[in-house]
């Protein structure tokens, strides 16, 4: 839910309008979002993928941390979306076949798991009262790398641990596909 | 709250204007500086120089039909010369061209050309996938694999660059390079580096500008004589000219990034009347030295390319971030 709608302050003012924006950054995330679950080409897929990446990266930067924000654009759009579309064009030269809906996840499990999810959130997100933070530093690489290697060296840490498992797991599965020929 | 969003609309409206008046003029220069390396006129009928060919030709383009070809992805066919002109434009934003012209200044300047100049990489994906043409689904593959392998070295040099510095805020990486020519971050000794290095690092960020924006001697995504045009074979109309617009506007926004990070910004070489022209005469020569080289070198390889990437410029680029970690560590 939109902070600034509980208050409900006049949309003509800055609040207001700031809520409107943080709004649209939602909506672009959701509508990319859509996209990438629901179409039947993969590119457009990936392009759904990027439209989302483009909101949340738009939300990082409406919550003041313009690092965060031009990371995420520099690193899931810039990377991660330009290898996927090169392993999509590597895997699969003609896209049009229609995935349909199949496994055990996909049905009413696959709903439960999303009401679930959906539900938690919400419940989460209605009973936090949400403090306006300071504005912690002034954002230059020092304070960054700073607050990296001392406050937040454990989230640091642990994205090298989810580094590591993502190369071992392309190694298991490359390993796989070579005695499998 | 008015004045400064009064200033935001100035500053949008001068980025876009600056952004195609260059591209629609660098068209005009590259012709003619192309003719001047063949010992030929070039457009000269058109005004005096041939200088009203950019707009006639414009005029010409958007006359034209847009033809969409029937197995085409119309959406993604129409949003790829889109996206590859929207990310330069977006860059021009924080470019400082001197010390009080500048739209908005960022502490994160750098990031922000790169992760928009990353995105301009995936309009070749687009246009390449949604045309459904062969020569420009390869040349999307090769534009992918070339766009992959030199961000790598250009990010690292520049991460020897905000080493030095200490800071990703473009304004203060050119005040750090003010007083002498001698303190600009190209030059080795006497400046914020001690590095003997930073000439290389300057070359390896140069030649990772030309492969990025597709230029020759790596314009292995267009390569007319194998691919047709490559990803933009399907396009005509304006949107051909927006590609085409869109790659001179990616240069533009290169060699602003190679002047600011390496040849001092707004700074003169002598410490006198520094200013927003010693950028712009900078800024050119750099252009010039891009449609120079186009016109001098042959095409490369896309193994030749690749190679250069992976086995030359990534090791280099990797061991001079550890000599310049290692200096910064000493002094």
């Amino acid at each position: 839910m939109n902070p600034s709608t509980i208050a409900s302050p006049a949309l003509f003012s800055v609040d207001g309008l700031v809520g409107v924006v943080f709004l649209i950054m939602v909506a672009i995330t959701l509508i990319g979002g859509l996209i990438a679950c629901n179409s039947d080409r993969l590119v457009r897929s990936v392009a759904g993928l990027i439209v989302c990446f483009v909101g949340v990266a738009g939300i990082y930067y409406f919550l003041n941390s313009p690092f965060v924000a031009m990371m995420q654009i520099l690193i899931y759009v810039g990377a991660v979306a330009v290898t996927i579309s090169f392993a999509i064009m590597l895997a699969a030269p003609e896209e049009k076949k229609k995935i349909g809906i199949t496994g055990p996840l996909a049905g009413p499990l696959g709903f439960g798991t999303a009401a679930l999810l959906a539900g938690g959130f919400a419940v989460l997100a209605l009973q936090t009262d949400w403090p306006v933070q300071a504005k912690i530093n002034d954002g230059s690489v020092k304070q960054i790398g700073i607050q990296l290697l001392t406050d937040y060296s454990m989230v640091f840490e642990l994205v090298s641990i989810v580094l590591l498992i993502a190369i071992l797991g392309a190694l298991v599965i490359a390993r796989d596909g070579r005695e499998g020929q | 709250m008015r004045l400064t969003l009064i200033n935001v609309v100035i500053a949008v409206v001068a980025a876009i204007a600056f952004a195609a008046l260059n591209a629609a003029y660098l068209v005009w220069a590259e012709r003619r500086g192309a003719a001047r390396i063949q010992r030929r006129p070039g457009p000269n009928i058109n005004g005096p120089f041939g200088l009203l060919q950019p707009p006639l030709d414009g005029i010409k383009l958007m006359a034209k039909q847009l033809t969409i070809p029937g197995g085409a992805d119309k959406a993604m066919f129409i949003a790829a010369p889109i996206l590859a002109m929207f990310p330069a434009i977006m860059s021009f934003v924080t470019i400082p061209f001197s010390d009080t012209i500048v739209a908005k200044n960022m502490n994160v300047g750098i990031l922000m050309i790169f992760a928009f100049a990353s995105m301009g990489g995936m309009s070749l994906v687009f246009a390449g996938w949604s045309s459904r043409n062969k020569y420009a689904m390869m040349s999307s593959v090769r534009a992918v694999s070339q766009a992959v392998a030199y961000e790598i070295p250009m990010l690292i040099t520049t991460i020897t660059v905000v080493m030095i510095t200490g800071s990703m805020d473009l304004m203060e990486i050119v005040r750090q390079q003010s007083g002498s020519i001698l303190h600009w971050n190209i030059f080795p000794v006497l400046g914020n580096s001690h590095n003997l290095l930073m000439p290389f690092s300057f070359l390896i960020f140069f030649t990772c500008t030309l492969a990025e924006t597709n230029r020759a001697p790596f314009d292995l995504g267009e390569a007319e004589s194998e691919l047709v045009a490559g990803f933009h074979t399907e396009y005509g109309s304006m949107g051909f000219g927006l590609f085409f617009m869109g790659e001179y506007a990616n240069i533009v926004v290169g060699s602003c990034l190679t002047t600011i990070l390496f040849l001092g910004g707004w700074n003169c070489p002598f410490g006198l009347f520094p200013g927003v022209w010693w950028f712009i005469l900078k800024l050119y020569l750099l252009i010039g030295t891009f449609i120079w080289i186009r016109w001098t070198f042959p095409r490369t390889t896309i193994y030749g390319l690749l190679n250069l990437s992976w086995k030359i410029l990534i090791p280099l680029s990797l061991f001079n971030l550890l000599f310049t970690a290692g200096l910064l560590k000493v002094f």
